[in-house]
């Protein structure tokens, strides 16, 4: 049974917390690859943080590693 | 003296020796003007994913520096006029790290899938799913097919 009335727009969201907050969070570097792409679209952009729940700092962070990445070849500007 | 970070690139066409030539090469450029190399690791030849000077891969060197910023000047300027090196990059670090990079560790752990980290984030999902439409008619059931298997 929902716990919140059983009304259809009573649908609570989670509140998410930033993936690099917290104990034994990953650390940003332009060499991680493989965690630098969870935090592009499938067209190679970088997402938004409101999406991906990246604190601001972090996302700043984010953005100069994958930025990094792309310049070394690592990972593409664009992905048609 | 500062700490540095180093990457370059080398062309796809030269050997793994060549490469490590190469590398020596921008070693004594850093040590004849005063600084010191520390960790070196060599990612192998790499897949780009766009073509820098008409290469689809290169070689990837790093170094760790610790040098004054005329050596890592010179080197760089040494790298720009080289043909072998395609790009460079060098960042300022308040430490080095000594471990070896995820590079090297993706590399050891291939073929292991057991710790593939927690997944991605889905998004924003919108809400409740509405309730889907009507399907439309289906065509007739011929009976000859819904009756066959058996002879």
């Amino acid at each position: 049974m929902n716990p919140h009335g059983g009304q259809r727009r009573t649908f609570q969201r989670r509140r998410k917390t930033c993936p690099f907050s917290g104990d034994n969070a990953p650390v940003i570097d332009y060499k991680d690859v493989k965690l630098l792409l969870r935090f592009t679209s499938e067209r190679g952009k970088i997402v938004p943080s409101r999406i991906t729940a990246v604190s601001a700092k972090k996302q700043r962070e984010l953005a100069k590693a994958i930025k990094r990445a792309r310049f070394l070849g690592l990972m593409p500007y664009i992905l048609k | 003296m500062p700490l540095y970070e180093h990457v370059f690139l080398a062309r796809q066409d030269i050997t793994a020796q060549q490469n490590s030539a190469l590398q020596k090469q921008f070693q004594t450029i850093i040590e004849e003007n005063g600084g010191q190399i520390g960790k070196t690791e060599y990612w192998g030849v790499k897949g780009l994913n766009y073509r820098i000077r008409k290469n689809r891969k290169a070689h990837f060197s790093l170094m760790n520096i610790n040098a004054p910023y005329e050596a890592v000047a010179e080197m760089e300027r040494q790298m720009s006029l080289s043909s072998d090196v395609l790009r460079f990059l060098t960042i300022r670090v308040d430490e080095l790290d000594d471990k070896p990079s995820a590079m090297m560790k993706r590399a050891d752990e291939r073929g292991d899938r057991g710790d593939r980290g927690d997944r991605g984030d889905r998004g924003d999902r919108r809400g409740p799913r509405r309730d889907r439409g009507d399907r439309g008619d289906r065509p007739a059931r011929s009976d000859n097919q819904s009756e066959g298997g058996n002879e």
